[in-house]
């Protein structure tokens, strides 16, 4: 090639092109070179994958000590269930997974397997993760931990939260002041305040509004809190959607003779859906990293658990490794969502039909 | 047409609409009845009842990090506002490094060249589908407690050192200082409440006021007597502290907002159609007085609102120094009041009241700015 070609040449034009661009590229390039090598030697070149405890890590390497999480990685999964029942942890995330699939790829009846993936799901999850049913050995929910625990709650909220969600931005909508106040209220209350905050109000306070001898679990607390949190953003979303509606369909279907419910719930309804979905999965997404928040109100999801791995005398303050290996899961996990969310997206949303 | 229907839909049927809302408001208050008197008998049974009197009684506790008065002989009232001011003061380091983070990454993937825009894609994939949380202990334990022990500490132009202890710097004082700063300020605050009264309207206030604060803190600095940290004993004394919660808190979540706010800024900037900066040139504006001119201006319209959003986010992810024990609000409040006074109810709501007041509030003002800004152009 010749120097007039290499000049001519699209990539380098734009890596070249102007004096500036020069200097951003040179810039750039030298910002890689001081830290990617350091970089690379910590996460694989000197990284330690095989090694009895922390010592045995600093003296076969100088790297990352990956040998902690390997020896840890059933607990960051799983946390504190019973080894001989995890099983049905796995057999939960494949059901999951295969009605999620059918979901998604399914050619008819694609409704049934969402409503599925609603109620199915998390009834017979529920069943198989707290036992006591079918000879099933019952497993308290301090014994759930680990990575499992983040899948539980933030499924379990968005399974809650979107019929909340729906019923929320009716409300907002409805002609009625009352209710349209209540809704505002509601919705505006839960987007005003950190979730930690109403994590800790879960904690502290609702014991106290609750009959005396009751008590509700920590876990279910939590649940509580994230549902009705995520619905108030959640009712944000499907009232964009149901105001994206055109006028035009409700007055088709009303022309047709169809009341009022049949209007809304029929034709309004799912086409505001299929334009949430996107605003769906960006919650989805936040509830799911939002999780990690449990481990501050004493649940042991895989935050909780890499902190509390991390004061093993064996692993003492292994703490890089443990939240880079966090951070790469909660990464993977969001990924997956996002990605199961364009698919969504692509087979029910706006756009293919239009 | 829209009401002629709802009019059909409804009439005659008036009794419905009533007795929904009847329904409801019965619910509601039902719901109520029943945890008032559920919280009531609780609080009975502890021999307890809901009284914020316990806010004017002696504290009794130290708040490690505070930038107004504070010991253990101040009230729970007063705690409230030095947490306060706490959270808010760290909000307020956020807003300003997420911001300067958020147009750099932004200016990098409209940079048009290759190599930084895939740079900061690849950035505000990394850290957008991490948990904050990962990232503000990240920082805490996994850097900032690995630093070195006080006499070993980092030293950064002879002036500034970081240690295991936090980042000390130096602090700057004296009567001047605080004079041309000051004077700084309320110029630039006057200037830009009364930008268009002076008839100045060809460059946009944003352009301008930033560099003007920036030159009046340089030319406060020349003029301030500077207090340095020195090593005494174990201790560093003098100069400025700031703790490594703060510093994790700020890092963690001013990285992770940032790219959101990278995300807003180039929706914004593209958002606008090519016509406009087209027009412009065609018109014998430079590309830079294009953009300056023509294009940020507008931007910046479409770009308030989810920036209002992202500030308001800072706002309530301060709380997640609760994590690392940074004494900001929840931390102080849900934690250390709780545990000495064991009073849940009244806690609890004055710590979800300063947050709920302090949303509204901003996203009020954020609201009133952006109306003005609206109608403006039109």
């Amino acid at each position: 090639m010749t120097m007039g070609a290499i000049a001519r040449n699209r990539t380098v034009r734009a890596l070249f092109g102007t004096k500036l661009n020069a200097a951003i590229t040179l810039l750039m390039l030298g910002g890689f070179a001081l830290a990617l090598p350091p970089l690379y030697g910590w996460m694989l070149g000197d990284a330690v994958w095989d090694a009895p405890n922390r010592t045995a890590c600093a003296a076969a390497g100088s790297g990352a000590c990956w040998a902690f999480i390997r020896a840890r990685l059933a607990l960051f999964f799983y946390g504190l269930y019973p080894a001989p029942e995890r099983w049905r942890v796995d057999l939960g995330l494949l059901l999951l997974v295969a009605i999620g699939a059918g979901a998604l790829f399914a050619r008819r009846g694609r409704g049934w397997w969402l409503l599925a993936l609603l109620t199915v799901v998390p009834g017979g999850c529920g069943m198989l993760l707290v036992g006591g049913v079918f000879g099933l050995v019952p497993v308290a929910t301090p014994q759930w931990g680990g990575l499992m625990l983040n899948v539980v709650i933030s499924f379990t909220a968005l399974a809650g939260a979107i019929p909340l969600g729906i019923a929320l931005a009716f409300g907002r909508r409805s002609r009625y002041p009352v209710i349209r106040m209540f809704s505002v209220a509601m919705i505006e209350f839960w987007r005003g305040v950190p979730l930690l905050t109403v994590l800790f109000m879960g904690l502290i306070l609702l014991p106290l509004f609750l009959p005396s001898g009751v008590t509700v679990d920590n876990l279910v607390r939590a649940l509580v809190v994230m549902t009705l949190f995520t619905a108030a953003y959640m009712a944000e979303t499907i009232r964009g959607g149901l105001q994206g509606v055109p006028q035009g369909q409700a007055e088709a279907a009303a022309a047709l003779g169809m009341g009022h419910g049949q209007i809304q719930l029929l034709v309004v309804l799912p086409q505001a859906l299929r334009m949430s979905i996107p605003g769906i999965v960006n919650i989805a997404v936040d509830l799911f990293k939002d999780t990690s928040l449990v481990s501050i109100v004493g649940l042991f999801d895989l935050m909780g658990v890499v902190n509390q791995s991390m004061k093993d005398p064996a692993w003492l303050g292994l703490a890089a490794e443990g939240y880079t290996f966090a951070a790469i899961v909660f990464f993977f996990a969001c990924l997956v969502i996002s990605l199961g969310g364009s698919l969504l997206e692509r087979r029910f949303g706006v756009g293919m039909r239009r | 047409m829209k009401q002629r229907i709802k009019a059909r839909d409804w009439q005659g049927r008036n009794w419905q609409g009533w007795a929904w809302q009847g329904a409801a408001v019965l619910g509601v208050a039902a719901l109520a009845w029943w945890f008032s008197r559920n919280l009531s008998l609780n609080l009975a049974a502890r021999g307890m009842q809901v009284d914020y009197s316990f806010l004017l009684q002696r504290a009794g506790f130290d708040i490690p990090f505070r930038l107004v008065d504070w010991d253990g002989s101040y009230s729970y009232g007063w705690a409230l506002y030095v947490s306060g001011v706490n959270t808010l003061f760290a909000a307020a380091l956020i807003i300003v490094l997420a911001s300067l983070l958020g147009l750099l990454l932004a200016l990098m993937r409209l940079s048009g060249n290759p190599l930084a825009a895939g740079t900061a894609r690849a950035i505000v994939e990394l850290v957008r589908n991490t948990p904050q949380l990962t990232q503000i202990v990240f920082f805490y334990i996994a850097v900032l407690q690995v630093l070195p022990p006080m006499r070993q500490s980092i030293n950064w132009f002879g002036g500034a050192f970081l240690n295991v202890r936090g980042l000390f710097l130096p602090a700057p004082s004296g009567g001047v200082y605080h004079a041309i700063l000051g004077a700084t300020c309320v110029a630039v605050v006057l200037t830009a409440v009364f930008w268009r009264r002076l008839g100045w309207q060809v460059v946009p206030r944003l352009v301008v006021l930033p560099p003007v604060l920036v030159l009046g803190a340089v030319a406060a600095g020349f003029a301030a007597s500077w207090e340095i940290p020195s090593l005494r004993g174990f201790n560093f004394v003098g100069g400025l502290r700031v703790p490594p919660e703060l510093l994790a808190l700020v890092l963690g979540i001013g990285i992770y907002t940032s790219v959101f706010i990278a995300e807003s800024i180039r929706a914004a900037i593209e958002g606008i159609h090519r016509g406009q900066s087209e027009a412009a040139r065609s018109l014998g504006l430079s590309a830079n007085q294009a953009m300056f001119l023509v294009i940020l201006p507008q931007a910046l319209r479409i770009l308030i609102p989810p920036l209002t959003s992202q500030y308001l986010n800072i706002i309530k992810s301060t709380t997640l120094g609760a994590a690392i024990a940074y004494p900001e609000v929840l931390q102080i409040f849900a934690r250390t009041v709780l545990n000495q006074s064991g009073r849940a109810v009244e806690v609890m709501t004055l710590v979800l009241g300063v947050f709920l007041a302090v949303n509204l509030l901003t996203s009020a003002a954020m609201n009133a700015w952006n109306r003005r800004l609206v109608l403006q152009g039109r």
